[in-house]
């Protein structure tokens, strides 16, 4: 396996895992629950290298010990705490969380949206509701994983707003306020994050192999660009060993990122 | 001690329509299917489901029988949306008070503590507020230099004030259970469902199987398996079953390829005519021997 620092070969998905990973970089003891299979794999290469003791659930209502393969079977895992949801909301509601939801729509303050495309009262398409991302969004740290990254999930406007933003925080006072914080949102091109004055949203770094032009085409509102954007870091030679040959030797990464 | 032993049509017998009625489980998981299905197939109309919604709420939308939903979200867990639920949602023929999950849990809780609502965070700024426009905040009464206010960040500050969830009835589908009501989770989570019990009127459960009082908890299941207590109980009915094709471990796991043949006939009238006649309007054990003489 060749796993240099400039290999060629590192995939669009091998660079999205790296993205989600750094996401919980220094996170400390908190709940991870990552949806999406890159989100998954992004925090057990972070639970297995630079974030130990990241907290991950088993999908079901435990804590698992270690960070297994993506394909684990549930009867192959090791469970360390019980987490039934009734517990999962005192987690929540006390902040030991940092989280990483999907969005059908995501906007340019960071308001996200997988309630419904269209009217709420009628809507165009019924999506799978609101969930939790509400009280998570204005609990924990949470961010956002948009595996197809177009001008139909990067809108200036999201539907129904589930997952709340900085100016419907803002606007919301500081029960909102307080404890919300959007730390990232990972796509299939690039990296984004809301730290600009106004609080919205911004390049942090374009994946390997996609350009900044790519990006604004794909986007449906108008981004900040630093003049100094980078491309999203490639992973080491162990991080890239860890999710080829550990952590999803089944290659379900690509099924969600194609390259 | 009283027997509460009763039968699925005896529970559906004392539902009327307009009832406000909670289902435990949570999403394709530990349903009262048995109970949601005579529902279908009796002559009640116009309910209001409350619920960690599944395959019980998309249905009862597709027989009709829903005015209203509570939830917030419906899911099959293996298939992500429910198609018998967003066909009624995009048709505009069911009503919805789509809310935070969390909230909906302190709607439940504000229910059984008999409080008229509970404060929390979750709501704010989303829409939430503004799809539900009854929905109303409350600000802390402990402002700044109130001696009972931990932090100052907290002074006056505004939260969602969550409404309690009445609920004329409930429904909720266990491992085992005894004749006097309690109820043993043999699977990893309980998810709401003694809160659902609390939050109501009328308290029914279904269960896999009735054995004697006393007789719940051994050795390899200690007494914290039996998170549901007799006094939130009224009718227990044995149900071997009950909930399929929802997960109830260790019993059963999904019916992973019956609840595909469920979500496949939202495609057409045809196709939904036909999965109805054959497990929908039919008595349990017709429902059973239909289930069972499928090609595997």
């Amino acid at each position: 396996m060749s796993g240099t620092m400039s290999d060629p070969g590192v995939t669009r998905a091998e660079s999205c895992v790296i993205a989600c990973a750094d996401v919980w970089r220094e996170a400390g003891e908190v709940m991870v629950s990552p949806f999406g299979t890159i989100p998954a794999l992004g925090a057990r290469l972070a639970k297995r290298t630079f974030s130990p003791d990241i907290v991950l659930t088993d999908g079901e209502a435990a804590l698992m010990v270690g960070a297994p393969p993506i394909a684990a079977r549930p009867a192959e895992l090791v469970r360390e705490a019980a987490m039934p949801y009734r517990t999962v909301f005192d987690v929540v509601w006390s902040g030991r969380r940092n989280m990483m939801m999907m969005a059908s729509q995501i906007d340019r303050t960071g308001n996200q949206n997988i309630s419904a495309i269209g009217p709420h009262a009628k809507p165009k398409v019924q999506l799978v509701g609101v969930r939790g991302a509400p009280g998570n969004s204005v609990n924990h740290p949470t961010s956002y994983w948009v595996p197809d990254h177009t001008v139909r999930t990067f809108v200036e406007q999201v539907d129904v707003v589930s997952g709340v933003g900085y100016a419907r925080a803002a606007a919301a006072g500081a029960g909102a306020t307080r404890f919300h914080q959007i730390p990232r949102v990972v796509s299939n091109l690039g990296v984004f994050d809301f730290e600009t004055p106004e609080r919205t949203m911004r390049l942090r770094s374009h994946h390997p192999g996609v350009t900044v032009d790519e990006i604004v085409a794909a986007t449906g509102f108008a981004l900040s660009i630093p003049d100094d954007v980078g491309e999203t870091r490639l992973p080491t030679p162990e991080e890239l060993e860890l999710i080829r040959v550990v952590l999803d030797p089944g290659s379900l990464r690509d099924r969600e990122v194609r390259s | 001690m009283a027997d509460k032993r009763t039968s699925i049509d005896d529970i559906v017998g004392e539902l009327r329509s307009g009832m406000t009625i909670g289902i435990g489980g949570w999403g394709s998981r530990r349903k009262p299917m048995a109970v949601v299905r005579a529902i279908c197939r009796s002559d009640l109309t116009d309910l209001t489901v409350v619920a960690y919604g599944g395959p019980d709420v998309g249905l009862l939308c597709a027989t009709g029988k829903v005015r209203k939903v509570v939830c917030g979200f419906v899911t099959l867990d293996s298939i992500a949306l429910d198609p018998h639920w967003r066909a009624a949602r995009q048709h505009g023929r069911v009503e919805v008070m789509e809310v935070d999950e969390g909230m909906f849990f302190l709607g439940l809780q504000a229910a059984s503590w008999r409080v008229p609502f509970l404060p929390t965070r979750a709501g704010l700024g989303s829409d939430v507020l503004t799809i539900n426009p009854d929905l109303a905040l409350v600000r802390s009464p402990y402002g700044p230099g109130h001696p009972y206010l931990a932090d100052p960040a907290d002074a006056d500050v505004e939260l969602v004030a969550m409404p309690a969830l009445h609920l004329d009835a409930a429904i909720v589908h266990t491992n085992r259970a005894d004749a006097a009501g309690n109820g043993q989770v043999l699977s990893p989570d309980a998810f709401f469902d003694p809160l659902f019990l609390g939050a109501a009127e009328r308290r029914f459960m279904t269960t896999e199987a009735i054995v004697d009082n006393g007789a719940l908890a051994d050795e390899a299941h200690p007494l914290s398996s039996v998170p549901i207590h007799r006094m939130l109980v009224d009718g227990v009915a044995e149900a071997p079953g009950g909930a399929h094709f929802t997960a109830n471990p260790p019993d059963y796991g999904r019916d992973e390829k019956f609840q595909k043949e469920y979500a496949a006939s939202a495609t057409d009238p045809a196709e939904w005519e036909a999965f109805a006649k054959r497990y929908v309007f039919v008595d349990d054990a017709e429902y059973k021997a239909n289930v069972a003489e499928r090609p595997q």
